[in-house]
C-alpha cells in the first residue's frame, strides 16, 4: 500500500511536476510582492517571455528529434537586421513593413533549411552545424551593419513589438499563436507523429516508411523561421536592428524545453511542457526583479531552479 | 561429478546449465580439451556454441555445472580469471589496440616495469613479444602498429598475446571468417606448432571442411545439448550435418496449401553490392523460405528487395511491373513490407504506444482533412489487437511494456495494415514462446491463403521446412539453389549453405 501511494505521488509529480512547481512560484510571489499578481505585471511577464517561448517552440521540435539548434541567438540578431534593412526600402506602408518581415522570416527558414541540409546530407552533427552557423550569422550581423545598429526605421515598424491589441501586447498574441499551431501540428498532424518517431528511433523510423531526411529539414527550418519572428518583434521592440541582440538566447530556449520535460535523447515531450518552462524562467526572473534581487544573484537562482525541475522530471524516470 | 582420475583432460567441463530470463541456452552440456589436442564445437547459430566459450572466457556465468581445469575443480568469474587460470580466447574479430605496436598489445595488462614500478620497461615489453613471436615461428616487427598489419598477422599476434600468459587452452571463435585461404593455411600451420607444445584447442567454425583439415575430436551441440562427441576420422560430413541439424518434424507448423496465383515479386539476376544476381519469383498464395548462414547474404537481399541497397544489375518486379526503390518509404509505397529481425531495435518505436506503433506505416489513411483521426486510430489498433491476440492493457499502453511475442504481432500488425501484397519475414520468431510463434506461423499461412506473397528468411531450418512451399539457399551472396518443398532436408539445405572451398573463393 506505501509503495502504492508513493509511486502515485512519484506519478503525479512526473506528470505535473513542472505545473505545479511553476504554480507553485505564482504562489510565492504573489505573497512577497502585492504588484506580482496585477493584470499589467502578468502582461508584462507575458511580453518578456513571449521571445524565448516562441524561440523555444522551434527549437523543442529541433530537441524532439534528438537534435539541437545553438543557431537561433544569432539568427534573432541577423533576421532582425534583415527584416529593418528591408523595411527602409522606399515603399508605401504597409509593404515596406511586410517586405521587412518576409524578408526576416525567409532569412531564418533559408537558415534553418542550411542546418538541415548539412544535418542530412553531410551528416554533420546538429552540435556542430549549428554552432557553425551561430558563429557564421553573429560574425555577418556584425560585418553587414559595420558594428552599428539599423535606425531611422518607419514609424509603424515600432508597433509590431511595442503595439497592443485589445490591451494585449502583440508579442504575447504571436506567442499563443505560435503554441496553438505547433501544438496542433505536433499533436494531430502525420508530420508530427514522424517528428516524435524520427526522434525515437531513426532507424526504426526509416524502415516504417518515414523520410527521416524531410522530417529533420523541417524541423531546422521551423526552427530557423521560429527565431526569426522573435527577432523581428525583438528588433520592433528595440526599434532597431541590432547586431548584438539575442546572444544566449539559444541557452535560455534549451533551458526552457528541458525544464518542460522534452527528453534531449529525442522522441519525449510536449509543446505545453515547453510553455510552462518558458514561463516558469519568465516569472521567476519578474518575481526576483520585483523583490530588487540584484540581476548577479538572480542568474545562480535561475540555474538552481532550472536544475531542480529537471530533477524533478528525472523521478518519473525511475 | 568428479572427473575420471587417468582422464588426460586439461579442461572438463561437467553437466554446464546456462539459463536466462525466459530461455536455456545450456542444458547440461559436457565437454573437454586434451592435452596436445584441437577439439571442434560445431552447431546452429543458437546452438549454445557462444554460451559455452563465453562461460569458459568468463564473460557469461553458468546457472550450474562444473569446470575442471587440470583435475580441479575451478569457478571461473571475469575473464581475469579465465586468464590465470590459463584459458585465453581469440575470436573473429581483432581485439588488439589498433593504435598500440604489436609489442606492446602482447603486453598488454601485464606491463613490466621499472623505476621502482612506476614506469613501464619498453625494452622488456620488446624483448617479451620478440620471444613469444619467434617462439612461435613468426616474424612480425614488434615495433609495427596494430592497425598496419593485414587481418592474419593480427590473429598471430592475438595468439601471440594468449601465448606470452602462458596458456593452457586456447578458444578459437571463428578464426578463418576474415582470412584467405594462404593466411588460413598459415594460421593452421601455427596451431599445429601450439598442439605440439601440448596446448589444448577449442576450435569453432561454421565451415565443416576446416574440421577435416585440423580437428582431432568434434562435439556437436543443438538447442543447447551436446549431440556427441566423435573423433573427427570417424565421422563424414553429412553424418556431422544430420548431427547439427537432425530433429523430427511434427506439427509444429500449420502449413496449408493456397492457390498459387501470378508472380507478386520477382527478381532477375538482382545484384547488389553484397547479393549477385539471384534470381526467383515468389507467386500470390506462395511461402518462399531464404535460408543461409550468418554472412550468406540472406539480410542484404531481404534488404535489397526494401529500397535499402541500390541495384547495381538485374531487376526487380513487383506484380509484375519493374520496380526500383531507393527507399523503404519507396518500397511501402508499392506494397512491400518488411518485419527486420530485430524487431525492437530495427521495428518498434519505443517511446510510442501500440496504436501509433501499429498505425505508423499508413497514417494517411488515419486522417480526416489532413489531422491524423485518434478515433480512426484507436479502432484500427483494436481490431488488430483482437485479431492477432495482442496482449496489452490498452491500446494506449507503452510498447515497451509488451512482450516478445506481442511485440512482434503489433509490427505484424502495423505490415497488415499497410495492404501489402509481398510481405518478407525476417526471423519471424527469434526469441519468440511457443505459443506465439505457433500464432505467427498461423498468420503467415492466412496470410498466403489471402493471395499475398510471402517470403520467410529465417535461421530455424525445420521452420523453413515446415512452413514454406519452397526454399532458396544464399551462401556467399549467392542463390546456391532453390528446393521444392518435397525435396528440401536439412541435410541438402546446409549442403548448399556450406561454403566449401571453392565456392568460398568464388564468391568473393
Amino acid at each position: 500500500m506505501a509503495t502504492d501511494t508513493r509511486r502515485a505521488v512519484v506519478d503525479l509529480l512526473g506528470r505535473y511536476g513542472i505545473l505545479l512547481a511553476f504554480l507553485l512560484q505564482v504562489l510565492i510571489f504573489s505573497q512577497l510582492s502585492p504588484y506580482f499578481m496585477t493584470g499589467e505585471n502578468l502582461l508584462n511577464v507575458s511580453l518578456q517571455a513571449s521571445i524565448n517561448a516562441i524561440i523555444a517552440a522551434g527549437m523543442t521540435f529541433v530537441i524532439l528529434t534528438a537534435g539541437i539548434d545553438l543557431s537561433v541567438g544569432s539568427v534573432v540578431a541577423l533576421a532582425g537586421i534583415v527584416a529593418t534593412t528591408v523595411c527602409k526600402v522606399d515603399l508605401p506602408f504597409p509593404l515596406n513593413i511586410g517586405a521587412g518581415i518576409a524578408a526576416g522570416l525567409l532569412f531564418g527558414t533559408l537558415s534553418g533549411l542550411g542546418g538541415g541540409l548539412f544535418v542530412t546530407r553531410f551528416r554533420i552533427t546538429p552540435f556542430i552545424i549549428t554552432l557553425a552557423l551561430m558563429t557564421i550569422w553573429r560574425g555577418a550581423a556584425f560585418v553587414v551593419t559595420d558594428g552599428r545598429p539599423v535606425w531611422e526605421l518607419p514609424a509603424e515598424f515600432a508597433s509590431l513589438g511595442g503595439g497592443r491589441l485589445g490591451g494585449i501586447p502583440v508579442p504575447t498574441i504571436v506567442m499563443l499563436a505560435v503554441y496553438a499551431v505547433a501544438h496542433v501540428v505536433l499533436t494531430r498532424t502525420r508530420f508530427g507523429r514522424y517528428v516524435y518517431a524520427v526522434g525515437g528511433n531513426i532507424e526504426a523510423a526509416r524502415l516504417a516508411g518515414v523520410r527521416p531526411q524531410r522530417i529533420l529539414l523541417a524541423v531546422y527550418a521551423i526552427s530557423g523561421v521560429l527565431s526569426a519572428v522573435s527577432g523581428i518583434l525583438l528588433a520592433s521592440r528595440m526599434n532597431s536592428g541590432q547586431p548584438n541582440a539575442g546572444g544566449m538566447y539559444e541557452l535560455d530556449a534549451i533551458a526552457a524545453v528541458v525544464v518542460g520535460g522534452t527528453s534531449l535523447q529525442g522522441g519525449r515531450g510536449t509543446l505545453v511542457g515547453t510553455f510552462i518552462g518558458a514561463m516558469l524562467i519568465a516569472v521567476l526572473r519578474n518575481g526576483l526583479n520585483l523583490m530588487n534581487v540584484s540581476s548577479y544573484l538572480q542568474q545562480v537562482i535561475v540555474g538552481l531552479v532550472i536544475l531542480l525541475a529537471t530533477m524533478i522530471d528525472q523521478a518519473k524516470k525511475t | 561429478m568428479i572427473p575420471d582420475p587417468d582422464s588426460r583432460s586439461l579442461l572438463e567441463m561437467c553437466g554446464i546449465v546456462k539459463e536466462y530470463p525466459g530461455v536455456t541456452a545450456l542444458r547440461g552440456v559436457s565437454f573437454d580439451v586434451r592435452s596436445g589436442e584441437v577439439h571442434c564445437l560445431v552447431g546452429e547459430n543458437g546452438a549454445g556454441k557462444s554460451t559455452l566459450t563465453g562461460i569458459l572466457a568468463g564473460a557469461v556465468r553458468r546457472t550450474a555445472g562444473d569446470i575442471f581445469v587440470e583435475g580441479r575443480s575451478t569457478d571461473i568469474a571475469s575473464p581475469i580469471d579465465a586468464l590465470r587460470r590459463g584459458i585465453g580466447m581469440i575470436y573473429q574479430e581483432s581485439r588488439l589496440v589498433p593504435e598500440l605496436t604489436v609489442a606492446e598489445n602482447i603486453a598488454l595488462g601485464r606491463e613490466p616495469r621499472s623505476a621502482g614500478g612506476v614506469l613501464i620497461d619498453r625494452a622488456a615489453v620488446r624483448r617479451i613479444a620478440e620471444k613469444v613471436l619467434s617462439d612461435l615461428g613468426e616474424d612480425i616487427p614488434v615495433t609495427a602498429r596494430a592497425r598496419d598489419l593485414d587481418s592474419a598477422q593480427q590473429q598471430i599476434v592475438e595468439i601471440a598475446k594468449a601465448f606470452a600468459r602462458d596458456l593452457r587452452v586456447l578458444v578459437l571463435d571463428e578464426p578463418t571468417a576474415a582470412l584467405t585461404e594462404r593466411e588460413k593455411l598459415r594460421l593452421f600451420a601455427l596451431i599445429r606448432g601450439v598442439q605440439a607444445k601440448g596446448t589444448g584447442i577449442i576450435y569453432i567454425s561454421h565451415r565443416l571442411e576446416e574440421i577435416f583439415e585440423i580437428g582431432d575430436r568434434v562435439t556437436v551441440l543443438r538447442d543447447g545439448e551436446a549431440v556427441g562427441t566423435r573423433d573427427v576420422a570417424d565421422v563424414d560430413r553429412a553424418a556431422l550435418i544430420r548431427m547439427m541439424v537432425g530433429r523430427d518434424l511434427d506439427k509444429e507448423y500449420p502449413k496449408e496449401d493456397a492457390e498459387r496465383g501470378a508472380p507478386l515479386l520477382e527478381l532477375r539476376d538482382l545484384s547488389t553490392r553484397d547479393v549477385h544476381n539471384v534470381s526467383f519469383a515468389v507467386h500470390a498464395g506462395e511461402i518462399f523460405g531464404i535460408a543461409g548462414l550468418i554472412g550468406s547474404g540472406k539480410v542484404e537481399l531481404s534488404r535489397a528487395l526494401f529500397g535499402e541497397q541500390r541495384s547495381t544489375g538485374g531487376a526487380l518486379y513487383i506484380d509484375g511491373t519493374a520496380a526500383e526503390f531507393s527507399s523503404p518509404a519507396d518500397a511501402i509505397a508499392k506494397g512491400v513490407a518488411l518485419l527486420t529481425e530485430d524487431r525492437n531495435a530495427l521495428g518498434l518505436l519505443m517511446n510510442m504506444s501500440v496504436a501509433e506503433n501499429i498505425t505508423l506505416s499508413s497514417l494517411g489513411a488515419h486522417r480526416r482533412r489532413g489531422f491524423v483521426n485518434r478515433a480512426m486510430e484507436q479502432r484500427t489498433a483494436e481490431a488488430y489487437t483482437a485479431l492477432l491476440k495482442i496482449k496489452t492493457p490498452s491500446s494506449d499502453t507503452s510498447v515497451a511494456a509488451l512482450s516478445g511475442g506481442n511485440r512482434q504481432k503489433v509490427i505484424l500488425a502495423r505490415w497488415l495494415n499497410t495492404g501489402a501484397k509481398v510481405l518478407v519475414f525476417n526471423e519471424p520468431t527469434a526469441g519468440v514462446d511457443v505459443g506465439a510463434k505457433f500464432e505467427i506461423y498461423t498468420h503467415i499461412v492466412r496470410l498466403a491463403k489471402e493471395g499475398k506473397a510471402v517470403v520467410l528468411l529465417s535461421s530455424d531450418l525445420p521452420e523453413l521446412l515446415g512452413m514454406c512451399d519452397r526454399i532458396g539457399v544464399m551462401c556467399h551472396g549467392r542463390m546456391t539453389g532453390i528446393l521444392e518443398r518435397e525435396k528440401a532436408t536439412q541435410e541438402n539445405i546446409m549442403e548448399l549453405a556450406t561454403p566449401d572451398d571453392t565456392g568460398a573463393r568464388h564468391g568473393n
